[in-house]
C-alpha cells in the first residue's frame, strides 16, 4: 500500500514515551518523509535497537525488527543484502549505537550499505533511568558518573567521515520539519545514509535542552557550504561549543557493497529457487 | 606381508606442505579403490611448530585413524624423534639422511626398516630447483609409493588433477626420483603393500566433515553465510566464500560473530536460508543473538565446531566441552534444535535437515561438531543429493491479500504462527525480540506473555512428534541387541567407538553402540528403551565432567554405569579407547 498520509503509518500501540521527549519530532519526521516520498508500506522495514528509540518500532505501521541492544546495524544489513528492493531504516540510540554497537557502526559505513541509519542522540541513556553515554559531554553528571564524566565524548560525526561515509548529516529533534527533509535526502541517497539526530532527553538530561540546542545550532545549508568537500565536512564535524552545524556535512555517490556482488545482478536473494540446486561440479572436483 | 592395510604418518615444520602432501597421497590412494580416513594434527601458529597428519588406509570398511602407523614419511629430524616409538613393529622410516642419521641403534629401534633419501639433495641436484626445496615432500610421496610397491601412475594422475600443467610436470618428476631411488636402493623387504582394488577409478569423493556441511548448505539453499574465522569452522567460511559466485549466494565475514548472527538473523528475516559457523569462544558472542532467534522465531542454522576450552584452549585441538553450553545458551527459555553430527555423511544430512527444521519450526539450530569430524578427511560414495528434500514450512513468499490481518505471532495450535517475509503483499511484520502479542507489538501482559512462551515452547512438542511419525534418526544403533555392554555417545566418537568394538569383537566381547544424534529435544523414550535392555552402560566422551551423562540423568532420570572420558584435545585411537572398555568391563 502506497503511503498517502502519516494516519496510513499509524498504529493502535500506546505511545510511552515522556510527554516532550525528542522521539516524537523524530517520529513525526520520519513518517512525513516516507509520505513526501509516497513509499509502499511493505517496502519499509524499521530495525530498532534497545533504549527509548527502539520502541519507534511499534509507533510506525511498517515492517519492523526490534532487535537486541547495540546490534541494529548487522540486523539491517543481513536483509538489505537478502534483498535490495527493501528500504531499510535503522533507528538506534547513542548508546545502541555509539557505545555497545560502535564496532558495526564503522564496518557498515566503510561497506557502505545502502541503507539508512537514524541515531536518536539524547547523550544519556534515558531507559535505564539516566547513565553516561559515548556522547555525554565531559563532566557531565550522571547515576553512573556521580561526580562528573571524566572522558571526553566520541565524535561519531568525524568517525562516520573518517570510515569514508557516502551521506554524513546531522538533525535536531526540536525541527521535524528539517529533520524530515534530511530524511528524504538519505532516502533517496543510495549507500550508508546516516543521520545523527540531537533528541532531548526531557526527563533525565538536565544540559542539553531543547534550549542549549537552540541557542547553538545553525543550518550548513544556510552558509554555503559545500558538502561534496572532505575536508570542510571534517572540519566542520570538528565544531562543537557556541555554534553547532546540523545539515548536510558530506555527500558522494560510491558504489554499494552489494553493487560489488556482480554475480546477484541486483536480484533478491529470494529470487533463486532453491529446488535442484546442482551440486554435481563440487563433488566431482572432490573425485 | 600385509596388503591393503595400511597407515602412514607424514610430519614436519609447520608451513611446510604437511597436509597438502598428506592430501595428496591419500588422495592416489582412494582413487586405486582403497578407503582413507585422515586426520590433520596441527598447532596454533604458521610456521616452525610441529605439524603431522595420519592417513589409514584399507580395502575394508575404516571409521578413524590408526592407533599405530606402519610408515613415517619424516620431512624433518623432530619428526623422527616424536614419532618413532607410534610405529609398529616391522614398520619402515622414510626420512633425509642429511636431516638425522638415524638406524635402529640411535632410535633404540632395532624393528624397523630404515629409508634414508637424499631428499633436499635431491631437489637441489637432479631437480635443479635449489629454491623451491618444498619439492622434499613430492620426492617422498614418490618414495612412499615404491616402498609399498604402488602403483606410480595414480600419484601420478593426481598431481596432473591438481596442479597446473607445468607444475604437475615439476611434481611428477621429483615423486619419479623419490620412487627411482627407493627401487634402486632398497630391497623390496616392507612388510605392507599397497593394490589397487576393483573400486579403482574416479567415482569416490575426499572430503572433510566442514565441506560435507557446506555441501549440504549450498544443496538446501543456504543464500546467506556469514561467519568470523575461528578454528576448526574457517575451513566452512572458506568453502561458502569460494563457492559464493557459482551459487548466487552471499557468503560473507564480517567484523566478528555478534554481528555474524545478527546479520543471519536479518537475512532470514528477509526470507532467505542464512547460517554461521564458529566454536565455543565465537559462540559465547553469539549467545544473546541466537535467544533473540529464538524470541523473534527467526529460523537460523548456526554449526558450532568444538575445541577444548575453557577461553582459549587449545585452538587446534579437538573436544567436546560445549554440549551443555549449547544446550543452555543465552538467558531465559526459548526453542532450539542441536543436533550433532558423528561422521561426514551426517554432517551432509543433517545440515540439509537443519534448514528444514529450522524453517518448519521457525527456531534457531545449532550443528554439533568438532575438530575432530569437522577437519578429518575421508573417501566417500557421493551423497545421496536427492534423500532431503527442501521442506520451507509455513512460508509465505508473495501474497496474502484478502485475508485475515496478519499477525506474525499469531497463537497456533502446533506453536507455528504464518511466516511472512517483508514485501509481501498486504503483509506488514513485526518482529520483536521483547515479549509481544499476536501482531509483534511490546507487551508485559502477564496472561500474553504467559501464552507465547506456550506457545513457542509448543513447537518443541511439534518436532519431537514429526521425528515419531516420520520415523527420523534422532538416535542410531549399532551392534547386536544383547551385548556384554552397550556403550553410549554423541557426535565424533562415534568413529573411534566402532572401530573399537571390532577390535573387542576379536577378543569375542560383545558390545552395542546407542548414538545420541538429536540432543535437543533430547530423543527420552529412543534412549529409555536401550537403558532398559542394557546390561551395562558406559558413556564415552571428549570432556571432564561427562555432560552426556548428566543431560541422561536430567532427561530419562537414570545414571550410566561407567564414563570414559579423554579431554587432552586428541581423539580416542581405537586400541586405548577398547582398552578402556575392556577395563570397566
Amino acid at each position: 500500500m502506497r503511503v498517502v498520509d502519516a494516519k496510513d503509518l499509524a498504529t493502535s500501540a500506546k505511545n510511552t514515551w515522556c510527554p516532550g521527549c525528542g522521539n516524537f519530532g523524530i517520529v513525526s519526521a520520519f513518517k512525513n518523509a516516507i509520505v513526501e516520498l509516497g513509499l509502499e508500506r511493505e517496502k519499509v522495514v524499521i530495525v530498532s535497537g534497545i533504549g527509548c528509540h527502539g520502541k519507534i518500532a511499534d509507533y510506525v505501521n511498517v515492517n519492523s525488527f526490534h532487535g537486541i541492544h547495540g546490534r541494529v546495524l548487522p540486523l539491517a544489513t543481513g536483509m538489505k543484502l537478502v534483498n535490495p528492493n527493501l528500504t531499510v531504516v535503522g533507528f538506534s540510540g547513542d548508546a545502541d549505537c555509539y557505545d555497545e554497537g560502535w564496532d558495526h557502526f564503522c564496518h557498515a559505513i566503510r561497506r557502505n550499505m545502502d541503507l539508512t541509519l537514524i541515531v536518536h542522540n539524547n547523550m544519556i541513556l534515558g531507559l535505564t533511568t539516566g547513565q553516561t553515554t559515548a556522547t555525554s559531554q565531559a563532566g557531565f553528571r550522571t547515576k553512573s558518573t556521580p561526580f562528573g564524566s571524566i572522558t571526553p565524548p566520541l565524535n561519531p560525526i568525524a568517525h562516520a567521515l573518517v570510515s569514508s561515509g557516502t551521506f554524513v548529516a546531522r538533525g535536531f529533534a526540536g525541527d521535524p520539519k528539517h529533520l524530515s527533509g534530511l530524511i528524504v535526502e538519505a532516502l533517496k541517497h543510495r549507500g550508508f545514509n546516516y543521520i545523527d539526530v540531537f533528541q532531548p532527553c526531557v526527563t533525565f538530561n538536565y544540559l542539553n535542552t531543547y534550549e542549549w540546542f537552540r541557542q547553538r545550532i545553525y543550518k550548513l545549508e544556510e552558509t554555503g557550504h559545500d558538502y561534496t568537500d572532505k575536508q570542510k565536512a571534517l572540519q566542520k564535524s570538528f565544531e562543537w561549543g557556541d555554534h553547532i552545524p546540523i545539515g548536510v556535512f558530506y555527500k558522494e555517490e560510491r558504489p554499494t557493497y552489494r553493487d560489488n556482488l556482480e554475480h546477484l545482478k541486483g536480484l533478491a536473494l529470494t529470487e533463486f529457487s532453491l529446488e535442484d540446486i546442482d551440486i554435481e561440479p563440487i563433488i566431482e572436483s572432490m573425485k | 606381508m600385509k596388503i591393503n592395510d595400511f597407515s602412514f604418518l607424514i610430519g614436519g615444520e609447520a608451513g611446510a606442505g604437511i597436509s597438502r602432501s598428506g592430501f595428496l597421497l591419500a588422495k592416489a590412494c582412494m582413487r586405486g579403490g582403497l578407503n582413507i580416513f585422515g586426520v590433520n594434527d596441527y598447532q596454533s601458529l604458521i610456521r616452525g611448530g610441529h605439524n603431522f597428519y595420519i592417513v589409514r588406509i584399507s580395502d575394508g570398511e575404516i571409521f578413524s585413524q590408526p592407533d599405530q602407523v606402519d610408515l613415517l614419511i619424516a620431512l624433518n629430524a623432530e619428526t623422527v624423534m616424536r614419532h618413532k616409538n607410534e610405529l609398529v613393529s616391522g614398520g619402515g622410516i622414510i626420512y633425509d639422511e642429511d636431516d638425522i642419521a638415524a638406524n635402529g641403534e640411535t632410535l633404540g629401534r632395532k624393528d624397523l626398516r630404515f629409508y634414508p633419501i637424499p631428499l633436499k639433495r635431491t631437489v637441489i641436484d637432479e631437480l635443479k630447483e635449489p629454491h623451491n626445496l618444498i619439492m622434499r615432500n613430492t620426492v617422498a610421496l614418490g618414495a612412499t609409493i615404491a616402498v609399498t610397491d604402488y602403483d606410480f601412475a595414480l600419484l601420478e594422475e593426481i598431481l596432473r588433477d591438481t596442479f597446473k600443467p607445468e607444475v604437475a610436470d615439476l611434481n611428477i618428476r621429483a615423486a619419479r626420483m623419490g620412487y627411482n631411488y627407493v627401487k634402486q636402493n632398497f630391497e623390496g623387504d616392507f612388510g605392507y603393500r599397497l593394490k589397487k582394488t576393483e573400486k579403482a577409478g574416479k567415482e569416490r569423493i575426499f572430503l572433510s566433515g566442514n565441506e560435507a556441511v557446506g555441501l549440504g548448505a549450498l544443496k538446501a539453499g543456504c543464500k546467506f553465510y556469514s561467519s568470523y574465522p575461528m578454528t576448526p569452522t574457517t575451513g566452512l567460511l572458506h568453502f561458502m566464500t569460494s563457492n559464493e559466485r557459482s551459487y548466487n549466494t552471499i557468503a560473507m565475514q564480517p567484523e566478528g560473530e555478534i554481528a555474524a548472527i545478527n546479520m543471519i538473523a536479518g537475512a532470514a528475516f528477509a526470507g532467505a536460508r542464512a547460517m554461521t559457523a564458529t566454536s565455543g569462544g565465537g559462540f559465547c558472542l553469539m549467545s544473546e543473538g541466537l535467544g533473540m532467534t529464538g524470541m523473534t522465531e527467526t529460523p537460523v542454522v548456526i554449526m558450532v565446531g568444538q575445541r577444548p576450552g575453557p577461553s582459549t584452549g587449545l585452538p587446534t585441538y579437538s573436544a567436546q566441552g560445549d554440549l551443555k553450553f549449547v544446550v543452555h545458551a543465552s538467558q531465559g527459555e526459548f526453542p532450539r534444535m542441536v543436533i550433532a553430527p558423528g561422521d561426514f555423511e551426517e554432517c551432509f544430512y543433517e545440515t540439509m535437515r537443519a534448514f528444514n527444521w529450522a524453517e518448519k519450526y521457525q527456531l534457531p539450530v545449532i550443528l554439533l561438531t568438532d575438530k575432530y569430524v569437522g577437519e578429518s578427511e575421508v573417501s566417500a560414495e557421493p551423497f545421496d543429493v536427492n534423500r532431503v528434500k527442501v521442506e520451507r514450512g509455513s512460508l509465505i513468499m508473495h501474497d496474502y491479500e484478502g485475508r485475515k490481518e496478519y499477525g506474525r505471532y499469531e497463537i497456533t495450535e502446533t506453536g507455528v504462527s504464518p511466516r511472512a517475509v517483508p514485501l509481501c503483499k498486504g503483509v506488514i511484520i513485526h518482529a520483536n525480540s521483547d515479549e509481544h502479542d499476536e501482531y509483534g507489538v511490546t507487551t508485559e501482559d502477564p496472561g500474553i506473555t504467559t501464552a507465547m512462551m506456550d506457545k513457542r515452547m509448543r513447537k518443541l512438542d511439534m518436532i519431537a512428534k514429526e521425528i515419531e511419525e516420520r520415523n527420523i534418526e534422532a538416535v542410531k544403533f549399532f551392534g547386536p541387541e544383547e551385548a556384554q555392554a552397550t556403550i553410549i555417545s554423541w557426535g565424533s566418537t562415534k568413529g573411534p567407538i566402532r572401530e573399537a568394538m571390532k577390535l573387542l569383537a576379536l577378543e569375542d566381547i560383545t558390545t552395542n553402540y546407542l548414538q545420541i544424534l538429536y540432543l535437543h529435544p533430547f530423543p527420552k523414550s529412543k534412549v529409555e528403551e536401550v537403558l532398559d535392555r542394557a546390561k551395562k552402560t558406559i558413556v564415552v566422551e571428549h570432556n571432564k565432567t561427562s555432560q552426556l551423562s548428566s543431560l541422561v540423568r536430567d532427561h530419562n532420570l537414570r545414571k550410566v554405569n561407567h564414563k570414559i572420558l579423554k579431554y587432552d584435545g586428541r581423539p580416542f585411537n581405537p586400541g586405548d579407547l577398547a582398552e578402556r572398555i575392556k577395563e570397566v568391563l
